[in-house]
């Protein structure tokens, strides 16, 4: 094997996260020795598709309290209170800082930075570049980060396992797909920020590359995956493709209707309809700006009464954005009318947009604290795969993309004030793991007489994941689920390649990253099962309730050698707001704090 | 299986194991909804794990599936069988760019022409992180096309000046770089006038316009290289009469 590349901070994963704490560390001391290393070119990752916005208080009427109080009740009291307070107070700033390096935020006619409502939340606060605001924010980040060539980018390189010796973190082992080489990328530090994992399920908006490696990494190195069970279905996905119809289409007036044309969300405990010509619709936390979990819920409660749509690819609401007109439409959604044109051959102008619960982001992940540090020495996480918790049982929407920033620059400083003070690197002790995951992948590569294809395995993980570990749960249904990927574990031994070749082998890469899906996939069920209570995301048709006695905790899932992960608990920190009930359709809430 | 298929000829090259490129003929399925990229996902798990290519978000916005279609510069996510069938389809690399395996381009020279533009945000002074730079819906409205590029490279694919000139910045660099410059909020103009008024950059363009006529985004790299060329040439009369001035 070639000798070590050697820096002193490595991050893996190029989206916004890794981006943002790339360009924390060049501006803090040009002589640290930083590298990103990617699966793909930076500009080709998820956070690209993020659509509606970024949620930071930055208007008058607006408060930090508020939007504390806004992501507690969403998260249903199961985020960390004191990293939400941190998120907050450094949200606005972050997205300021944003705009000057020419993120091309939409703007009032006086020059200042528009803000849209988005669900769940108290008052208007989400930043947004008309509904592209992910794609512009990696692009800012990307190009900014060109700006300092003293960061090194591994693009296209796949990391395979963390490197650990005398109990820290101490760089990766990773395949540069070019020429299918395993080097040793040794570094005093680890960022991982390599984004979710919703490709462990069939119907999803993630992209191809989103199979939760660095989640995998991590949980492989001892390090504890938490809240796994939380995973946030978002209400308005088209059918068959999964593609995102933004939440900006309703907090722009968008409506949500059954196959009675009625606005069936007043059901389910989420307030009374306005007319949509009504000044005061859409409302704030009411209807159709619900939070996501709730709003999937619905949908699901919906089907049963046999109030939804038949489609040739599963059973639909409609989302009606007509009244908005073609000029608004154009001007505040023209990626929804070209989305919906393309992939549902309808043109939202005049028709509805057929639309159903979809697998959307991972509220779960690397268990860190409010420094992006995880238990072990060396190592920090950050973006969706980590979880720190601002997000506890559901995510609101706007504030993933914001997490990205305040968290990614976080990282780059705790890491390299890590740096600074930590040991020298053992070269030779890392440099042996990596040319033992170098035999490893090259018999996975050069194995004969296997007799599972990828795809037939990958299937029947998403059965598993769907039938199972869906937007409502029980103790059967998650069993099976358990007791199938523990056979589909086992199958993965029998992989048979039918690819050889060094250069760019994709199907190596699709190998490797089904091995990350169904450990990421076994986390998810075994701390589902363990969970036997309702909360956000996470329900239980066995347990329907809430129960604070005993699960205002965070679930710890370890890997174990062979069997299903042990799983622990970790108390919530509750600083100003205790449990309270979430409380929907525009009553009025008391959002300060105690 | 739906009783109807339709033939995908796809170009075929690995680097270890081939000497020169050959075309591939494989029978897919043919529904109608689906996009060419299903179907190369569905050779390459139901038939032949080798054939090689780049994707990820199959909504047209990482830019990831770019590749010639019969021919024409397109995205694989947003062009659909229903489009071509009952004809076969032939599926190719991406002309212009060198090929690293199957339907992979390299991409080096691209990255590498997108850093030399600058197309970063350039100010004299630094601002405290609690005052946004303001900016007119107006001003937005400048640049904001410009913007929209996902760098999925369709616009160097159909340009017939790269073919002869490699050198040539491309029309995606070029848009980025007017993009920056015509930014309220940017102060970096003069620090990009020297490769944009270069022999390989705006002056490489001679006017065909296929660049804007395959964005898949109608960013309008060609107008964007138009009104460079004027912005240069402006720039290029200022330094000859007032070459004493503030530019």
């Amino acid at each position: 094997m070639s000798d070590a590349l050697q820096h002193d901070i490595v991050i893996v994963g190029g989206g916004g996260a890794g981006l943002r704490a790339a360009i924390a560390l060049a501006e803090l001391d040009p002589t640290l020795s930083v590298a990103v290393v990617s699966k793909v070119y930076p500009m080709r990752s998820h956070t690209v598709a993020a659509e509606g916005g970024a949620a930071a208080v930055i208007k008058d009427n607006d408060s930090l309290d508020a939007h504390c109080y806004d992501t507690i009740s969403g998260s249903d009291w199961l985020a960390d209170q004191d990293a939400v307070e941190l998120f907050v107070r450094e949200a606005p700033k972050e997205l300021i800082q944003l705009e000057h390096w020419g993120c091309p935020w939409n703007r009032e006619p006086d020059g200042h930075v528009a803000v849209r409502p988005f669900g769940g939340m108290n008052i208007e606060r989400t930043w947004f570049a008309a509904d592209k605001t992910g794609f512009h924010m990696l692009h800012t980040l990307f190009q900014t980060l060109l700006k300092y060539d003293e960061v090194v980018r591994y693009d296209e390189w796949f990391a395979t396992k963390l490197l650990v010796a005398d109990g820290r973190c101490q760089g990766v082992a990773a395949i540069e797909l070019r020429t299918g080489q395993v080097r040793c990328i040794a570094a005093k530090a680890v960022i991982l920020s390599t984004g979710g994992a919703g490709r462990i399920f069939p119907f999803t908006t993630n992209g191809a590359i989103k199979t939760g490696d660095g989640m995998a990494l991590a949980y492989r190195a001892g390090v504890p995956l938490k809240d796994m069970e939380f995973v946030q279905y978002h209400p308005t996905g088209l059918p068959g493709t999964g593609i995102l119809i933004t939440e900006a289409a309703r907090s722009e007036g968008g409506v949500l209707l059954n196959k009675h044309g009625e606005r069936y969300l007043s059901n389910y405990d989420l307030g009374e309809p306005l007319d949509v010509h009504d000044p005061k619709h859409p409302q704030m936390r009411s209807m159709e700006l619900g939070p996501r979990d709730r709003l999937s819920q619905a949908f699901v409660k919906e089907h049963e009464k046999g109030n939804t749509i038949d489609s040739p690819f599963g059973d639909v609401v409609h989302l009606d954005i007509r009244h908005l007109g073609e000029k608004k439409i154009d001007k505040l959604l023209p990626f929804v009318r070209e989305l919906a044109t393309n992939y549902a051959g309808i043109d939202p102008v005049h028709e509805p947009i057929p639309v159903r619960p979809v697998v959307h982001y991972m509220m779960g992940g690397i268990h860190t604290d409010i420094n992006t540090a995880t238990p072990l020495p060396g190592l920090y996480a950050v973006g969706e795969c980590a979880c720190i918790s601002i997000n506890g049982a559901n995510r609101l929407g706007s504030n993933s993309l914001t997490k990205l920033l305040v968290f990614g620059a976080r990282a780059g400083k705790a890491a390299a004030q890590y740096v600074g003070g930590c040991g020298a690197i053992s070269v030779a002790a890392i440099q042996s793991q990596a040319v033992d995951e170098q035999v490893r992948i090259t018999a996975l590569l050069n194995k004969t007489g296997g007799s599972e294809r990828i795809v037939s395995l990958r299937t029947d993980m998403y059965h598993a994941m769907e039938s199972g570990a869906g937007i409502f749960r029980d103790e059967s249904s998650l069993k099976r689920t358990c007791e199938t990927l523990a056979e589909v574990r086992g199958r993965l031994r029998d992989i048979q390649l039918d690819d050889r070749s060094n250069c760019f082998n994709t199907e190596l890469i699709a190998a490797l990253e089904l091995e990350n899906m169904i450990d990421i996939a076994n986390a998810v069920a075994h701390s589902a099962l363990a969970r036997t209570e309702s909360r956000g995301s996470h329900q239980r048709t066995d347990f329907p309730d809430r129960d604070d006695a005993n699960f205002l905790k965070h679930s710890m899932a370890y890997q174990t050698d062979g069997g299903p992960p042990r799983i622990e608990y970790l108390d919530v920190v509750i600083t100003r707001w205790p449990p309270a009930e979430r409380v929907y359709g525009a009553k009025p809430v008391e959002t300060a704090g105690e | 299986m739906p009783e109807q298929t339709i033939t995908l000829d796809v170009f075929r090259y690995r680097p270890d194991e081939d000497e020169r490129s050959t075309i591939q003929s494989y029978d897919v399925p043919y529904y109608e909804h689906w996009v060419i990229l299903d179907a190369l996902n569905w050779i390459k798990d139901h038939v032949d794990g080798t054939l090689s290519f780049r994707w990820s978000c199959r909504m047209g916005v990482c830019g990831s599936c770019g590749m010639m279609i019969n021919g024409d510069p397109k995205l694989t996510c947003a062009a659909f069988l229903k489009d071509y069938f009952p004809r076969a389809i032939r599926v190719e690399p991406l002309v212009n760019f060198p090929v690293e395996r199957d339907l992979v381009i390299v991409m080096d020279d691209f990255m590498s022409k997108l850093t030399s533009v600058k197309p970063w945000l350039i100010r004299d002074d630094t601002r405290p992180m609690e005052e946004e730079l303001l900016q007119s819906p107006s001003q937005l409205a400048a640049y904001k096309q410009f913007s929209m590029c996902i760098n999925c490279l369709l616009c160097y694919a159909a340009c017939p000046e790269l073919d002869g000139d490699p050198d040539f910045l491309g029309p995606a660099a070029i848009a980025l770089a007017h993009r920056y410059n015509l930014d309220s909020r940017d102060q970096g103009t003069a620090e990009r006038q020297d490769i944009l008024g270069a022999e390989e950059g705006v002056w490489g363009c001679a006017l065909v316009g296929e660049c804007t006529a395959v964005c898949p985004k109608n960013v309008d790299p060609a107008g964007a290289i138009q009104q460079a060329k004027v912005a240069v040439t402006k720039d290029w009369y200022k330094r000859l009469l007032l070459p004493w001035g503030k530019r």
